[in-house]
């Protein structure tokens, strides 16, 4: 069959199309989308300041960046950084190498990374925006001498599953980082923060909980939902439910990818002062 | 209305885009306009189709470039200044016009271990409950027009077809591997000789399909995640020996 193609209608070569649409669009601007956050979260993820906003207070409470957390080790001499009683393991370690910058994101960051980048939805995408693999569809992408998809290097896809565990561990800090956001000082109350990072860890679970992997675990990989006495189980309710987040996986990718990366961006703004919270505990 | 058409005329050795200039009316899709075509300018035109329903999947082709059922698509579609480019699938050799030879898919569709069902016990019933049937029954739906196969960049672009199935027969797969009555292990298969692997899930398998037919999300992803838990997950290994659940 090789070299036997119905060549002689199409020509050889990348990007090779007769589509008259604009199919450049869709991975152009998704390309640029993943690409604006990964350079945002890169520069955020180096400041190691201006993480936590607690308006002075050191009691029970505070909004923490969502890039920050967990918050493993604080550098307390760091401006706008979370008081010692937040950190798992206290402060910046002294046996930490040089090599790695002060700043607790730095710890953290490939967890959730490895789940997005291992993602089936993001898998689609970067595939075709950033490796033209293809491209698009029916539009030639790189002309590789011997491709191998997802069986030589990329076989590491495969792990998608233990980088969902990470993630479900995520959700739940997050989650627990929105609970502390309504305290301040140990009084409740709420802020607008709190409102966002409430959201935050809601469309992270989204994101997480309508995941192919998940969706494999949660029912996908047993033949019958039935079996053996005809009865529905627990099982097929709970898959059902997974699938009805994934057929909107990519709605909860994109949402929980853009707020993450805003709920940094409030947290830093109120932190720095350029921002007013405004909250039931009077600013 | 005067509409023009490029459509590619020759074989798998030599041909060009021919263009046609024919009247259209309102209603018609491409294959109706193929067949005017036919009628009033080249009766020699090579196109292969049948029910004229989009049930056949006889009437494939690129159409501006999309793989597409040429009896589903209107040609209200295109902007009236639009001219019409037409050509055979890219995928499979050309036999004449816009005819290819699409053999190769009939002989990937033997190689698949056939459904094995289960050993009925004690008088039981094979009864499959609602449930169970909606899951497999939305690959039944394939019509076999082999859009998928031809858009799929493993086979189009990366031409391997000696390590990927394609689209098409994962589908297939899936429907085998997920019946609730069926005894078959098809899985070292599908990692090892029908390539799942290979797919790096761009989906546009998906996007093409006239059924739509969720073949990434419901039929290659749950192949790719059972080949997981068989061959790259260590800890799904153990629950299974430990609870004793049969892998088949």
């Amino acid at each position: 069959m090789k070299n036997e193609q119905a060549m002689g209608a199409n020509e050889v070569g990348l990007f090779q199309t007769h589509r008259s649409d604009t199919w450049w669009l869709e991975p152009f601007l998704t390309g640029l989308g993943f690409l604006s956050f990964v350079i945002y979260t890169t520069w955020a993820m180096f400041q190691g300041d201006y993480y936590w906003f607690s308006a002075g207070h050191e009691g029970f409470g505070g909004y923490l960046s969502p890039f920050y957390s967990p918050l493993l080790f604080i550098e307390e001499s760091a401006a706008g950084s979370a008081p010692l009683l937040h950190a798992w393991f206290g402060s910046w370690p002294e046996w930490m190498p040089n090599l790695i910058p002060v700043t607790p994101a730095i710890l953290i960051l490939a967890g959730p990374l490895s789940f997005r980048l291992t993602c089936y939805y993001y898998r689609k995408f970067y595939y075709r925006s950033y490796f033209l693999s293809p491209p698009a569809c029916a539009v030639t992408g790189v002309p590789q001498k011997n491709y191998k998809g997802e069986t030589a290097l990329l076989v590491v896809q495969n792990l998608h599953r233990f980088t969902l565990y990470i993630a479900i561990g995520f959700v739940a800090v997050l989650s627990y980082d929105a609970f502390l956001s309504f305290f301040r000082n140990g009084k409740i109350g709420v802020g607008v923060g709190s409102i966002i990072l409430l959201l935050n860890p809601i469309f992270l679970a989204g994101y997480t909980f309508g995941c192919h992997a998940f969706r494999h675990l949660s029912g996908g990989r047993h033949d019958c939902f039935t079996c053996p006495k005809g009865k529905e189980k627990v099982r097929f309710k709970i898959w059902q439910s997974v699938s009805w987040l994934n057929g909107r996986h990519m709605f909860w990718a994109w949402i929980s990818m853009v707020w993450v990366a805003l709920t940094d961006i409030y947290v830093r703004l109120v932190s720095r002062g350029i921002w007013t919270d405004f909250s039931t505990w009077g600013n | 209305m005067e509409r023009k058409f490029n459509i590619w005329r020759g074989s798998a050795e030599k041909g060009e885009f021919k263009t046609y200039s024919i009247k259209l009316e309102r209603g018609m899709v491409v294959l109706d306009a193929i067949h005017r075509i036919q009628a009033e300018h080249s009766n020699d035109l090579a196109v292969r189709w049948n029910c004229k329903a989009g049930k056949c999947g006889s009437c494939s082709m690129e159409i501006n470039g999309r793989p597409k059922l040429s009896c589903m698509t209107r040609m209200n579609e295109f902007a009236e200044d639009d001219s019409i480019t037409i050509q055979p699938l890219k995928t499979f050799p050309i036999i004449k016009d816009l005819v290819t030879d699409v053999s190769w898919n009939y002989k990937q569709n033997k190689m698949i271990p056939p459904f094995k069902p289960r050993v009925k016990k004690n008088g039981e019933d094979h009864v499959m409950y609602q449930q169970d049937v909606e899951r497999i029954q939305e690959f039944r739906k394939c019509i076999e027009c082999y859009l998928c196969q031809d858009v799929c960049h493993v086979l189009r672009d990366q031409d391997k077809k000696e390590r990927f199935v394609g689209p098409r027969f994962m589908v297939r797969l899936a429907s085998l591997e997920m019946h609730p009555l069926d005894r078959g292990d098809r899985i070292p298969k599908i990692k090892n000789e029908f390539g799942s692997g290979m797919c790096n899930i761009t989906r546009c398998c998906t996007d093409v399909c006239p059924e739509h037919i969720q073949i990434t999300d419901n039929g290659i992803i749950p192949l790719k995640e059972r080949v997981v838990d068989r061959f790259y997950d260590p800890i799904m290994w153990i629950y299974n020996k430990l609870f004793g659940i049969d892998t088949k």
